[in-house]
């Protein structure tokens, strides 16, 4: 008994233990790496606060965050209100049997090369690329319109990659959702659009929540879109991370602005938290 | 990278020989790195980094006697000597006098009496242009960056240094005299040549947009940029206004403990050599003009290099601002207000 009680009780941390230590092999202790180095100064001195002051005494930090936060919510509800009804299309509209055809087309942006994908809507949105020739060949404009190299391009290479992403988490959301909800709905007199509203949305808000923060934590962590389609116009936090390490090696301020954009991650965890549980209410 | 690193730790240990190189992606071209390699029967293992600072941080994560040698820009080989990185070179072994005099850069490559680098390749951060779309008489003077008249045509190179250094010359400024007191002048001059910008890139976006007609100027542009692109688009071209041009130069150096330091000489010589000078300058990853006056590039190459207005070239460029750390901090944090400048 006492034995087959220790072996009970062993057994769940045994097969807990690979997960726990790449959790902290990978992620706590970089992360306690990073906090420190955030703490002590470029020049090698001691500990310091100095790289986090910086972020809130200099405006144009600042406005990283603002640009980051802006480009984040304006792809997040572009993503989802496109990927909904993609997802209930393929869900609902199309036959099971091309189901899965369908949803393998819809990602199949997922399979090539993010770079690559990026530089290609480069080509697209350039002043020589389809859409210019299409606008000015067909005599809308006189003049090639600048797309490729502003914060429009950086939100279209974005919403082309996290439409899939959401595209699936409802999808999948979708799925899962009985069929005798909506006929109940029905017999007691609701409507397609009152089914809809009442009961659907609400059972799909957790996928949509769970789509939309992975949308949120991708986007707002994403260095190669703006970098490559925002033409650096402006900067977002990313880039200014990256912009402390490549000549002068800053890795102390580099660490103080991640470990805020982690913060802010964190908030918008928090503020989602009650969606994101895996078991539903 | 630490995966990188961990398989290029398994290829060091397999072939302990071999030459393991940081470098610049010039660097990588085969047709560089295969007759040093054939005729050495070794083999150079590289790794590419953009940036003395990742380039340091690379060093700073490997163990002692990884790296045998490195690229680095002229101007930073004191931060390595600072953290004991390097190895004094044998002057008496290496080619000094057959350099162009004002690349040797001696304020930075010697330090304390010794030599700890060697410029291998230089050029210049000044107006790269399409000679078809802007009238090149404009590109004599570094007004025209600020100019209405070439606004919206406009794509700035993406590093501070040399940006900042045409923008002290647009305002009368010499770049080894910039103190902090003239940043809000400079800052000023970059705000102009942002408005006038459709974009501000890094290496290949900012030579991508030259080349496909995105934008007709490029601020920071040079041979660099125009040279390697000169076949498929001859209309690409630079000027050395009146002004004057930043002067850019890459050095090779030694690691204190490479564990091949006979094997790193032999390839600092290679590449210093007539052959491997013209190598290194027309490789396919960007041209620049061979330290070495002595390069065996063919006419065609020193024509597209524009080798003979060197001299001219070379009278008229100031040196690359070499900042304080503290100075070169504050110099950044006004190219993020420019970036961020709407």
């Amino acid at each position: 008994m006492s034995a087959a009680g220790n072996t009970g009780r062993a057994l769940p941390w045994a097969l807990v233990t690979p997960a726990l230590g790449w959790t902290l092999l990978f992620f706590v202790l970089p992360f306690v790496a990073m906090g420190f180095s955030s703490l002590t100064a470029h020049d090698g001195g001691g500990f310091t606060l100095s790289n986090y002051s910086q972020f809130f005494a200099n405006p144009a930090y600042w406005q990283a965050m603002v640009n980051s936060l802006q480009v984040t919510a304006i792809v997040t509800v572009i993503s989802v209100l496109l990927a909904y009804p993609f997802a209930w299309i393929l869900a609902e509209q199309v036959p099971e049997r091309w189901q899965r055809l369908a949803l393998m087309l819809a990602v199949l942006p997922f399979w090539t090369s993010y770079v690559v994908r990026s530089y290609s809507w480069l080509l697209v949105l350039a002043q020589n690329g389809v859409i210019n020739r299409a606008l000015t060949g067909s005599g809308l404009f006189s003049e090639p319109v600048q797309l490729a190299n502003t914060r429009l391009a950086t939100i279209i290479g974005f919403v082309h990659f996290f439409v899939m992403l959401l595209t699936l988490t409802i999808f999948a959301n979708l799925k899962q959702l009985s069929p005798s909800y909506r006929k109940a709905a029905a017999d007691l007199g609701a409507g397609p659009v009152r089914t809809f509203l009442h009961i659907v949305l609400p059972l799909t808000l957790p996928g949509i929540m769970v789509g939309a923060f992975l949308t949120f934590v991708l986007c707002i962590g994403d260095y190669i879109t703006p970098q490559i389609l925002g033409g650096n116009n402006e900067l977002l936090m990313p880039q200014l991370v990256m912009m402390q390490i490549g000549r002068r090696g800053d890795f102390p301020l580099a660490s103080a602005l991640s470990i805020i954009l982690m913060a802010v991650v964190t908030i918008a965890y928090l503020a989602c938290a009650r969606w994101l549980k895996i078991e539903r209410a | 990278m630490l995966r990188q690193h961990c398989c290029w730790r398994w290829g060091a240990l397999a072939q302990a020989a071999d030459l393991n190189a940081l470098i610049w992606c010039d660097h990588a071209d085969p047709a560089l790195l295969q007759p040093f390699e054939e005729a050495n029967g070794v083999k150079v293992n590289v790794k590419e980094f953009e940036g003395t600072g990742a380039g340091m941080a690379i060093v700073e994560q490997s163990q002692p006697g990884d790296w045998d040698v490195m690229v680095i820009d002229s101007i930073d080989i004191p931060r390595g000597v600072e953290k004991g990185l390097f190895e004094p070179l044998p002057e008496d072994k290496l080619p000094l006098a057959d350099l162009f005099p004002q690349v040797k850069m001696d304020s930075s490559t010697v330090v304390e009496g010794k030599r700890y680098g060697i410029t291998e390749k230089f050029g210049y951060n000044t107006i790269g242009y399409n000679k078809t779309k802007v009238d090149p008489a404009d590109m004599q003077s570094l007004a025209a960056l600020t100019s209405d008249k070439y606004k919206g045509k406009i794509a700035i190179y993406d590093y501070y240094l040399p940006v900042i250094g045409m923008a002290a010359l647009a305002i009368g400024k010499k770049t080894t005299e910039l103190t902090e007191a003239d940043l809000p002048a400079i800052k000023d001059e970059l705000l102009k040549m942002k408005a006038n910008a459709k974009l501000v890139g890094e290496v290949t976006a900012s030579q991508t947009a030259l080349a496909t007609g995105e934008v007709d100027i490029l601020v920071g542009g040079g041979e660099w940029v125009t040279a390697g692109l000169a076949k498929e688009n001859p209309a690409l071209d630079f000027s050395i206004p009146r002004e004057g041009a930043v002067l850019w130069s890459q050095s090779l150096a030694m690691f204190k403990d490479s564990k091949n330091k006979e094997l790193a000489l032999k390839f600092i010589q290679y590449i210093m050599s007539p052959e491997g000078q013209a190598r290194l300058a027309t490789s396919s990853c960007y041209w620049g003009m061979p330290a070495n006056t002595k390069a065996a590039l063919t006419d065609e190459q020193k024509k597209i290099l524009r080798f003979d207005e060197q001299p001219d070239f070379l009278a008229r460029a100031q040196p690359y601002p070499a900042p304080n750390a503290d100075l070169d901090k504050k110099m950044q944090d006004v190219w993020t207000e420019m970036l961020q400048a709407q």
